[in-house]
């Protein structure tokens, strides 16, 4: 049951996705790998897709996972069930907000666990980087000279204010710059 | 995307006011799930119930949807192209610097400690080299967390 198996493992990200996009990507990343969809490299590919077009990962990753895994309805059930469990949950949110807004939002049991899941959403960000460094990614040393580069410009921002650090940090333009790199280097002639 | 749809629903609709904007944030970013369709439901939900949240959440979603779709039906044919491969190979590395390196910004913003550090790395070492599925780590966070608040304010209370 291919798509019962695509529907629980969206679930599954979708109601244990804390913290954004890059937090998510491990949890799709385990699902993905455990089931043997995707390799590592189709898996990075789809992530650069998603960093070069609009919308959210997660979305982006369940219609590419389902749809190489089970043609169009796949995409069309793996992307709906990466959103039911937030719809479940915010829609209970919704309706309970001023309930919750006086009584939860102060909870030391609320903040603190808040807290600790964004120090644990840390951990899994590696984690998803670290996953992905394998000789199937990084073919040789000029892949660690792409890798340097690109986290030195994107890490850059953080201790300079000027303008220029701004655009050259710009997830975009590194994307296509690397793949313009990778043209030159690997392309056959 | 959270100040795009700042704009949008705060400035140009006035669709809910500056400080329910503010909490929507914090319940959108507190849950699980993608941020951006939590944004959409708490929003749509605001505007105009049921029907408002099926709105917004086809709308956060749709583009998405199809413009990946139209991408993975291109890709899959293009992929075994040596020219496209080739671009991928200097495309793979960029990528992971890309997922690691917003790491310093978001540790800073989080005020860590190197206490507190300890979560993070252990959470990423089980993960990598323990293949524990992250599931269970956040779980273990939300469980312990818990239960360690309960037992202090139980021996305080004694």
């Amino acid at each position: 049951m291919l798509y019962l198996a695509l529907f629980i493992s969206f679930f599954k990200i979708g109601l244990f996705g804390f913290g954004g996009g890059l937090a998510i990507l491990s949890l799709i990343e385990m699902e993905v790998e455990s089931h043997g969809w995707m390799s590592e490299q189709e898996f990075v590919d789809i992530v650069a897709v998603s960093q070069v077009t609009p919308g959210p990962i997660g979305i982006n990753c369940a219609t590419y996972v389902g749809y190489t895994t089970a043609g169009i309805w796949g995409s069309v059930l793996a992307t709906t069930a990466i959103i039911l469990p937030s719809l479940i949950i915010m829609l209970s949110i919704c309706r309970a907000y001023f309930w919750l807004n006086k009584r939860f939002a102060d909870s030391p049991y609320f903040t603190q666990t808040l807290r600790m899941l964004r120090f644990t959403v840390l951990g899994l960000i590696a984690a998803a980087a670290l996953l992905l460094i394998k000789p199937t990614t990084f073919i040789d040393y000029t892949s660690w000279i792409i890798f340097a580069v690109v986290a030195f410009c994107t890490i850059l921002p953080n201790f300079t204010k000027k303008k220029v650090t701004d655009i050259v940090s710009h997830p975009i333009l590194l994307i296509v710059l690397a793949g313009i790199a990778g043209y030159l280097i690997y392309a056959p002639a | 995307m959270l100040p795009l749809i700042q704009r949008e629903v705060v400035e140009r609709k006035g669709w809910i006011d500056e400080e329910e904007f503010l909490n929507m944030i914090a319940l959108a970013q507190a849950a699980p799930g993608l941020i951006a369709v939590n944004s959409a439901i708490f929003i749509g939900w605001r505007v105009g119930g049921w029907k408002g949240v099926c709105g917004a959440v086809l709308g956060a979603v749709l583009p998405s949807f199809i413009i990946i779709l139209a991408i993975a039906m291109i890709f899959s044919e293009w992929k075994e192209l040596p020219a496209v491969e080739a671009v991928f190979k200097g495309v793979r590395p960029a990528v992971v610097a890309l997922i690691a390196a917003p790491l310093v910004k978001m540790a800073k913003s989080s005020k860590i400690t190197w206490t507190t550090a300890l979560i993070p790395i252990a959470a990423a070492l089980l993960i990598w080299l323990g293949h524990v599925n992250p599931v269970w780590v956040i779980l273990a966070t939300i469980v312990i967390t818990l239960c360690s608040i309960w037992l202090s304010s139980y021996r305080s209370s004694k």
